[in-house]
C-alpha cells in the first residue's frame, strides 16, 4: 500500500517528538552528575571568571573551599534550589553563572525568545504581505498585457525574468 | 625616536583633518553645483593626496613604537611597561598590540592602510571613492584624536622628564601574550574590525550620493569578503590561543570581549547573504545599509568593551579612561546614519518583493533572522550585568550556562538553515520540490542520530537527559544532513555536466566550481562551519582528570595512561620554567611522550602555563602542569581528554579555502559559446568574466 505523503511525514515528525521526550523522561540523577551540574552553575569567587566546576588554578584560594560547601549541602539533603539560595546568600548574586528566573532576572531569559519570536512573525506577516502584493502586481500586469510597455521597464522586466527563471545565483 | 613618532601622529591628525574638511567641502560643491576658486574635483583630489600623505605619516608613528621596543627606549612610558631587553625578536612586534596606546596606533595604521588602497584604486569609481574616503578620513581623524590627546603612546616617563635615571630593563611582555598566536591573532582581528570601516564608508557615502545600490557593493564584495576572513581567522586563533596558553582545556568561555569580535562577525556574515538579494532582486537595501552600519558600530563597541572595562573581562590587558571618546564617537557615527537614512530613504525603495515563505529569498530573510537574533543574545548577555545593576541595584553573572541554553539551539537552528536554503528555488517552490530535494538530508539525520545512539553517544548521562550531550547529537544529526545537502548539490551539478562533458565526476565538480566561484566557493565555507560545528558539538563529552604525580606514578584518562618519567627545569633570560616528562601508552606500549611546562617570566615576575597537546582527529590529549601543591611539594598535573577539537581548526582551513574560491572569478560557462550565432564574429572579450 502506497504511503500518503502528507500523513508521512506527520508520523516523522511525531516520532521524532517522541524520541526527545523519552530523552527527556529517562532516570534519575547520581551524586556524581549532581555534583557536576551544580558545580557548572556556580562561578568561583577568586575573581578567575571560570565556572566553579573548571577553575584551574593551583592554590586556589575559593575553589576546594566552595567544592567542600557544595558537598556539605548535598550530603545535608538540600534540594538544588536551596544550596543555590545558601550560595547566594553567602556570597552574593555573582555566585550564579546565569541569572535566576526569578523578579527582573527573567527578563534576561524571555528577551531573546521574545525578540525571535517578534522577529520571526513579523517576517512571515511580511513575506505573506509582500506575496499578496505580488498576486495583484501579477494579476494587474496580466490585465494590462496589450499594453506596449516602455523599453527600460521592459528591459527590466526581462532580467528579472532571466534572473528568476534561471537557479544559476546562490 | 619618541619626539619624532609624535610628530608623525600630529601631522598625520592634521592630514585627516584636512582630508574630512576638503573633501566634505568638495563633495558638497560638486552636489549643489556651486561655483568656487578652486575646482571641486581638484580640492577633492588634494583632499586624496593628503589621505595618502596621512598614511604615510601614521606608518612613521608605527615605525618610531617599533623601533623604539627593538631599541629598548626604555624613556617612553609604553615601552617600559610593555616590552623588556631579554623579549623574543617576535613578541617585540607584539609588543605593538600589546598595550591600549599601541593597538589604537595599530588600529589607526591598518585604518591608513586601508585608505591608502582604496585612495590609489580611486579610478574604479571617482565621486564614491572620494565620498567613501572622505567618511575613512572623519573615522582617522577620531583614532588620531584620542592618540594625540588621550592616550599618547609616545608619552615619555615622568620619572625621566624630571631628569630621573632610566630603568635598566623594562616590565616585559604580559606572559599570556607570549604565545605564537599572539604574533599574529590581534592583527588579524584589528584587520577584520578595521576592514569594515571601509564597506561601512561605501555604504554611507553611496546612501549620501543616492548611488546605485548594488555597485557599490559589487566594489566593497571584496573588501567585504577580505575583511570577513581576516575577522574569522583572528577569532578562531583567538579561540585557539585561549585553548593552549588559558589551560582550562576550553577554547570559547563567552567572556564579553569574546563576544565583542563574536558579534560584528555575525552581523558581518548576514551582511554576506543578504547582498546577494539585493545584486540580483535589487531587495532588502535599507537592511543591507543598516547591516554594515551595525557591523561597524559593533567593531566599535568591541573595543569600547576591551578597552573602557564596562564589563569584566579576562582580557583585562589594556583598560582605561577612554570609554568615553568612544561612546561619543559612536554616538556621532550614529547619528549621522540616522540622519542619512531618513533623508535618503527614499532611494533605497525596493524593486521586488518576496512572493513565498518557503523559498531562496525567505531563507536569506531567516538567515539574516537567526544571525541577528544570535549577536541580540550575545549583546544581551554581555550587557546584561549593567542593565541588572542598572535596574536592580546587584550585578548578575551572565556566563556560559546562560548562552550555552539560549544561543546554542539558536545556532544549531542557523546550521539547519545552512543546509536548507541552498536546497530551495527562487521565488516560490513546491511540495514535490521539496521532497526531492530534501529526502537524502533527512535519511542523513536519523541515520546519525541511530549511529549515535548505537555508538553509545546518549543524550542522558547517569540516568538523566544531559543538555550538553543531546545538543551534541542534535548537533551532529544537524550536520550530516547539512553535509548530505551540499554534497548533493555539488553531485547534482557535477552529474549534469559530466553528462554535457564527459568529463570524470571529480572533474566534472572541478568545472562546476570554477564556473560558478562564488555559489560553490560559498557551499565549501557552509561545509567548513559544519565541520566546525562537529567539533563543537565534542566539548560536551570532554573528560578530564587532575592528580599530584611523582616519579613513575601514572594517571589514566580514555585509552591512553600517562606516566611521570621525570621533572626538569630550563632558563633563558626571559623565563625559568619546569617540564613534566610523562610518557603516553596506550594498549600497554608506549606511543609519545608529552612534556607540559609552567613558566615564571623574570621581568614580570608572572607565571604561566604552557599546555602540551597531542591532537588526532578523534580527540586531543590536553595536559597542564599546574603547578606544584604547596603542602606536599608535588607537582599537579591535569589531564582532558577533549574529542574533535581538531575538527574546529579543520574546519576553519576549509572556510578559508572557501573563501579563497568565492573571490576568484567565475570561469564563463562553455555554453554561453555555443549559444552565440555562427554567423556572428567570433567574440573578443576574455574567457574570464570578474566576478558573479
Amino acid at each position: 500500500m502506497a504511503l500518503n505523503v502528507p500523513r508521512f511525514w506527520t508520523r516523522a515528525v511525531e516520532a521524532s517528538v517522541l524520541v526527545v521526550a523519552i530523552c527527556f523522561s529517562l532516570g534519575a540523577t547520581t551524586p556524581a552528575s549532581r555534583m557536576n551540574t551544580l558545580s557548572h552553575q556556580l562561578m568561583c569567587q577568586c575573581g578567575c571568571a571560570q565556572l566553579l566546576g573548571e577553575c584551574d588554578h593551583v592554590g586556589c584560594p575559593d575553589r576546594d573551599k566552595e567544592l567542600s560547601e557544595l558537598t556539605t549541602n548535598m550530603a545535608a539533603g538540600l534540594a538544588d534550589q536551596q544550596i543555590m539560595d545558601a550560595f547566594v546568600a553567602k556570597y552574593g548574586a555573582t555566585v550564579l553563572a546565569a541569572p535566576t528566573t526569578k523578579g527582573f532576572d527573567l527578563v534576561a531569559w524571555i528577551a531573546p525568545f521574545a525578540v525571535f519570536a517578534a522577529a520571526l512573525l513579523g517576517t512571515i506577516l511580511l513575506i505573506r504581505r509582500w506575496g499578496g502584493l505580488g498576486i495583484e502586481r501579477r494579476a494587474h500586469a496580466a490585465g494590462a498585457v496589450a499594453q506596449p510597455a516602455d523599453p527600460a521597464e521592459q528591459e527590466r522586466l526581462d532580467r528579472v525574468r532571466r534572473e528568476t527563471a534561471r537557479d544559476d545565483g546562490f | 625616536m619618541a619626539t619624532f613618532g609624535s610628530f608623525c601622529l600630529l601631522i598625520a591628525l592634521v592630514l585627516a583633518a584636512y582630508n574630512l574638511f576638503a573633501g566634505a567641502v568638495a563633495l558638497r560643491l560638486i552636489a549643489t553645483g556651486q561655483s568656487a576658486r578652486i575646482s571641486p574635483e581638484r580640492l577633492a583630489d588634494t583632499a586624496r593626496r593628503a589621505g595618502i600623505a596621512g598614511f604615510v605619516a601614521v606608518t612613521g608613528a608605527a615605525f618610531a613604537l617599533i623601533w623604539s621596543v627593538f631599541t629598548n627606549d626604555f624613556s617612553i612610558t609604553y615601552i617600559l611597561e610593555h616590552s623588556n631587553r631579554a623579549l623574543p625578536i617576535p613578541y617585540k612586534f607584539a609588543a605593538l598590540w600589546s598595550g591600549q596606546e599601541g593597538s589604537l596606533l595599530l588600529w589607526a595604521w591598518l585604518l591608513g592602510t586601508y585608505g591608502f588602497v582604496l585612495r590609489l584604486t580611486h579610478k574604479t569609481d571617482v565621486k564614491l571613492y572620494a565620498y567613501a574616503g572622505t567618511i575613512l578620513s572623519g573615522i582617522q581623524v577620531f583614532f588620531l584624536s584620542v592618540l594625540v590627546f588621550a592616550a599618547p603612546p609616545f608619552a615619555l616617563l615622568p620619572g625621566y622628564v624630571a631628569g630621573g635615571a632610566l630603568p635598566a630593563d623594562g616590565n616585559g611582555l604580559n606572559p599570556l601574550l607570549q604565545y605564537p598566536e599572539m604574533v599574529i591573532h590581534p592583527p588579524m582581528l584589528y584587520l577584520g574590525y578595521v576592514g569594515f570601516s571601509v564597506p561601512f564608508a561605501f555604504a554611507l557615502g553611496a546612501l549620501m550620493m543616492r548611488y546605485p545600490g548594488e555597485k557599490w557593493i559589487r566594489i566593497t564584495r571584496v573588501w567585504t569578503m577580505v575583511t570577513w576572513l581576516f575577522l574569522t581567522c583572528g577569532i578562531f586563533l583567538g579561540m585557539h590561543w585561549a585553548y593552549a596558553v588559558l589551560g582550562w582545556g576550553g577554547y570559547w568561555g563567552w567572556d564579553p570581549v569574546e563576544n565583542a569580535s563574536f558579534m560584528p562577525w555575525l552581523t558581518g556574515t548576514a551582511f554576506l547573504h543578504s547582498v546577494m538579494m539585493q545584486e540580483r532582486k535589487g531587495m532588502m537595501k535599507s537592511w543591507n545599509v543598516w547591516l554594515i552600519f551595525s557591523t561597524f558600530l559593533l567593531t566599535m563597541l568591541g573595543t569600547l568593551l576591551t578597552r573602557a572595562g564596562l564589563v569584566s573581562s579576562v582580557h583585562a590587558f589594556a583598560q582605561s579612561s577612554i570609554g568615553t571618546w568612544f561612546v561619543v564617537c559612536m554616538g556621532i557615527v550614529l547619528a549621522v546614519c540616522i540622519f542619512t537614512y531618513i533623508l535618503q530613504r527614499g532611494h533605497l525603495k525596493t524593486e521586488h518583493h518576496m512572493e513565498s515563505l518557503v523559498s531562496r529569498e525567505s531563507s536569506f530573510l531567516f538567515n539574516n533572522l537567526v544571525l541577528l537574533t544570535a549577536c541580540f543574545v550575545i549583546l544581551w548577555g554581555t550587557l546584561f550585568p549593567i542593565i541588572s545593576e542598572y535596574v536592580q541595584g546587584t550585578k548578575v553573572t551572565v556566563g556560559a550556562p546562560f548562552y550555552n541554553r539560549v544561543a546554542v539551539p539558536i545556532g544549531l537552528f542557523l546550521v539547519f538553515l545552512t543546509g536548507v536554503g541552498p536546497l530551495l528555488p527562487w521565488r516560490a517552490t513546491s511540495f514535490k520540490a521539496i521532497k526531492r530535494n530534501f529526502v537524502l538530508p533527512v535519511i542523513a539525520l536519523w541515520v546519525t542520530v541511530i549511529v549515535c545512539l548505537a555508538v553509545g553517544v546518549r543524550p542522558w548521562k547517569d540516568g538523566s537527559l544531559d543538555t550538553g550531550s543531546f545538543y551534541a547529537v542534535v548537533a551532529f544529526a544537524v550536520a550530516a544532513a547539512v553535509l548530505t545537502a551540499i554534497i548533493a548539490e555539488f553531485l547534482r551539478g557535477a552529474g549534469v555536466i559530466s553528462r554535457q562533458t564527459n568529463r570524470n565526476l571529480f572533474a566534472a565538480t572541478w568545472l562546476l566550481t570554477r564556473r560558478n566561484t562564488r555559489r560553490y566557493g560559498g557551499y565549501i565555507i557552509h561545509i567548513g562551519v559544519v565541520v566546525v560545528v562537529i567539533g563543537l558539538a565534542g566539548s560536551a563529552f570532554n573528560r578530564s582528570i587532575e592528580s599530584e604525580m611523582g616519579l613513575h606514578s601514572a594517571m589514566a584518562i580514555g585509552p591512553y595512561t600517562l606516566t611521570c618519567m621525570g621533572f626538569t627545569q630550563d632558563s633563558n633570560q626571559n623565563f625559568n620554567s619546569d617540564y613534566a616528562v610523562l610518557d603516553v601508552s596506550q594498549g600497554g606500549k608506549r606511543v609519545f611522550q608529552l612534556t607540559p611546562e609552567r613558566r615564571f617570566y623574570l621581568a614580570s615576575g608572572q607565571p604561566q602555563t604552557m599546555v602540551a597537546i597531542h591532537s588526532v582527529p578523534e580527540w586531543d590529549l590536553y595536559v597542564v602542569y599546574e603547578g606544584t601543591n604547596p603542602d606536599t611539594g608535588q607537582p599537579i598535573i591535569k589531564a582532558f581528554l577533549n574529542p574533535l577539537v581538531g575538527w574546529i581548526w579543520f574546519g576553519l582551513v576549509i572556510i578559508v579555502f572557501g573563501t579563497f574560491v568565492a573571490l576568484v572569478p567565475s570561469l564563463t560557462p562553455a555554453t554561453a559559446a555555443l549559444r552565440v550565432p555562427a554567423t556572428k564574429p567570433a567574440p573578443m572579450t576574455p574567457a574570464l568574466k570578474g566576478g558573479d
